[in-house]
């Protein structure tokens, strides 16, 4: 995979990572249900590249990325972190790799503690740590905050004192501040007003060239993913469908979902008519509780076939950058067979 | 489309809403004038806090009081200014003749209340119907708007229902007594992409269908794109610029309408291996001690701006057709 080929051991790899929930089913005496959050999931990410984590609201983007940096249990897989086997550290150990995966979040109202002043806000994961002397913390602070495009004088405010986009300047100067191997970006942009989404979309990009940084970067927002990502999986409940490199997946998608997920976006190219050529899917995805047998997306597929609905299509290679999981790939699309009711 | 002649369904006439703040009394929505003929589909766009929806509520007559008030001008539908109509009649205008549906459908349902329960109720409340015949409509109407099995889902609760359903409650409660207009608040900004698809699809053919019109509101320019013919870019309480979509978005004058356009990273049918940064609108939108100034508000954050643009308001000016910009240095070209 080109993910791997150029600059040596991924920073991030992960293979057949499993996340499951136990969820009340109703009846006082019903067995618990097992929701499957994330189903054999598989992908790397090499040095000081982006690979973007696509699909909608319940497919498992957030629930990969907080299983790869242990924060919640992983059922079953591997995790390596810059060719550390993470998932089976404890202790000391397992406390000194958290300075090498740090995520930023999409809220900057409720993800920085309010009680703190900015320059604590940044300051405290080097505290946690014990990264570096006082001194010198003090010193990487003003560094921060003048990568991140803040002013000296604002160390000593609050957090409420920022606006929206100066909040998640501040978060991302807290995310690097243990110059982490792997920044996980968790829509990073989605709760900023659109004007100030550029400002921190170019920071981030500014900051990997500058500093090698390495993305996962989660988002549902397909143009933002076009723009950030060397690389993009789509994820459908649970699982990855398709993955590929940016120019690959948008200009040549082969699974269904990926090609109804990308006809869908609105265009603002007037020259364009969006709404020609979409590809209409009906209906919402299957619950995550008990899925389907099969391909999960068949109860919506425009080309679904009996095959579709009792054999799971694994992921597999059809270029070398180039992954997909679909016995239909690349099939044709009828404008017919797709626009219901 | 309805004919050009025939004077506007509804109008916006220097519509002037204060709010009384700390700092005192500020217009959140200055001298705004908007037309909108019968059938017709109008996008209004712009940064939170730029006073889009507050311009549905003041049209739908909920502008909270206090703090706001109006404090000048009109908003004449159907030949009556509804600045100056009583309670009562909003409440039979609200829901008859126009109607809203907001960002988020599972606050706006009641959660213990069957769906067909509440579109029932619209049903008697506006339309007289009784008890059976409201519910009958109430099952149509679910069927209207692609909801399947209709009869049986009537007896859902919301949080039965996943969120693009929910939305689609939404829409059959503000089309149920048939409105002349509908708002539309960001129907589609808490929906998946797919959903959203469907969402407007949906609003399309049931525009086609009654000629309703459809005042649109977002931050999307591509939302803009697909579902309406003109749009309206409002920054700070103010018009900035108006038009028809393709002419704004091809050729906007607004230097703001130029960086809204270019800030946001669409997706591109041809893809690069190293996109360009995107251009950035520097700085924040006005704190609302600054609305209403007599000065162009967009002058701090604006690459084009001279001295002049902060001294004197620019009003908003035509440059052939129904194109028009509030600026002193408009742009020419394409964005």
């Amino acid at each position: 995979m080109s993910a791997v080929s150029a600059s040596g051991r991924p920073v991030l790899k992960v293979r057949d990572l499993e996340v499951r929930f136990s969820v009340k089913r109703e009846g006082l005496f019903a067995k618990p249900s097992q929701l499957y959050a994330v189903d054999g999931v598989s992908f790397e990410i090499a040095p000081g590249r982006t690979l973007g984590l696509v699909g909608e609201s319940g497919s498992g983007k957030s629930t990969t990325a907080l299983a790869a940096a242990r924060l919640i249990p992983a059922r079953r897989g591997h995790v390596e972190i810059d060719g550390v086997d993470v998932l089976s550290l404890e202790g000391e150990a397992l406390r000194q790799q958290r300075r090498n995966v740090q995520f930023i979040f999409q809220d900057p109202y409720s993800s920085l503690n309010p009680r703190l002043r900015a320059r604590d806000v940044v300051r405290e994961p080097l505290d946690r740590l014990g990264i570096d002397s006082p001194a010198e913390r003090a010193s990487r602070v003003a560094e921060l905050f003048r990568d991140v495009g803040l002013r000296p004088e604002q160390e000593r405010l609050f957090p409420h004192q920022f606006s929206g986009g100066q909040r998640q300047r501040l978060g991302v100067a807290r995310a690097i501040a243990s110059r982490p191997k792997l920044v996980i970006c968790d829509e990073p942009v989605s709760a900023l007003d659109v004007a100030v989404q550029a400002q921190i979309l170019n920071l981030l990009r500014r900051l990997q060239r500058e500093h090698g940084l390495t993305y996962l970067f989660i988002s549902h927002d397909l143009g933002v993913v076009q723009h950030m990502c060397n690389e993009v999986a789509v994820m459908y409940t649970g699982r990855i469908v398709e993955q590929a490199s940016r120019v690959r997946l948008f200009t040549r998608p082969l699974h269904p979902y990926t090609r109804a997920l990308l006809s869908s976006v609105p265009s603002a190219d007037p020259t364009l008519d969006s709404r020609a050529g979409r590809i209409l899917i009906t209906g919402d995805p299957p619950s995550p509780i008990d899925p389907p047998q099969g391909c999960r997306f068949a109860s919506r597929c425009p080309i679904a076939i009996e095959r579709c609905r009792s054999e799971t299509p694994p992921l597999v290679a059809h270029e070398p950058d180039h992954r997909v999981a679909c016995h239909r790939a690349g099939e044709p699309i009828g404008a017919d067979a797709t626009r219901t009711h | 489309m309805s004919e050009p002649h025939s004077g506007p369904l509804l109008s916006l006439r220097d519509l002037t809403v204060e709010f009384a703040t700390r700092d005192g009394t500020v217009p959140v929505l200055d001298r705004l004038s908007i037309d909108l003929d019968a059938g017709a589909t109008l996008g209004l766009v712009g940064e939170s806090g730029c006073g889009k929806s507050m311009t549905a509520l003041a049209i739908m007559g909920l502008v909270p009081s206090p703090p706001g008030r109006f404090a000048g001008g009109s908003i004449l539908f159907a030949d009556e200014d509804l600045t100056r109509a009583s309670d009562a009649h909003l409440r039979d205008i609200r829901g008859n003749s126009i109607s809203m549906i907001f960002q988020e459908p599972m606050t706006s349902l009641n959660p213990v209340y069957t769906i067909g329960e509440q579109i029932a109720e619209v049903l008697r409340r506006h339309q007289d119907l009784g008890r059976r015949a409201a519910w009958e409509r109430a099952v149509e109407l679910l069927d209207s708007v692609s909801i399947p099995l209709p009869g049986r889902r009537a007896h859902d609760y919301p949080h039965q229902l996943s969120g693009g359903m929910r939305q689609r409650v939404m829409i059959a409660i503000a089309l149920a007594c048939r409105p002349r207009i509908l708002i539309a608040d960001e129907p589609t900004t808490a929906l998946d992409v797919t959903v959203q698809a469907q969402i407007f699809d949906l609003l399309q053919a049931l525009r086609e269908e009654t000629g309703t019109a459809i005042i649109l509101i977002t931050h999307d320019m591509g939302v803009v794109a697909e579902m309406t013919e003109r749009v309206v870019v409002m920054y700070a309480g103010r018009m900035v610029e108006e038009g028809p979509v393709r002419d704004i978005l091809s050729e906007p004058h607004h230097p703001y309408t130029r960086g809204l356009i270019a800030s946001v990273p669409h997706l591109h049918a041809e893809v690069s291996d190293e996109p360009e940064d995107l251009l950035e609108i520097p700085g924040i939108v006005p704190s609302l001690a600054e609305f209403g100034q007599e000065r162009c508000l967009f002058a701090p954050r604006c690459p084009r701006v001279s001295d002049r643009c902060r001294s004197e308001q620019p009003l908003l000016r035509g440059s052939g057709g129904w194109h028009k910009a509030a600026c002193w240095h408009p742009e020419a070209g394409p964005a």
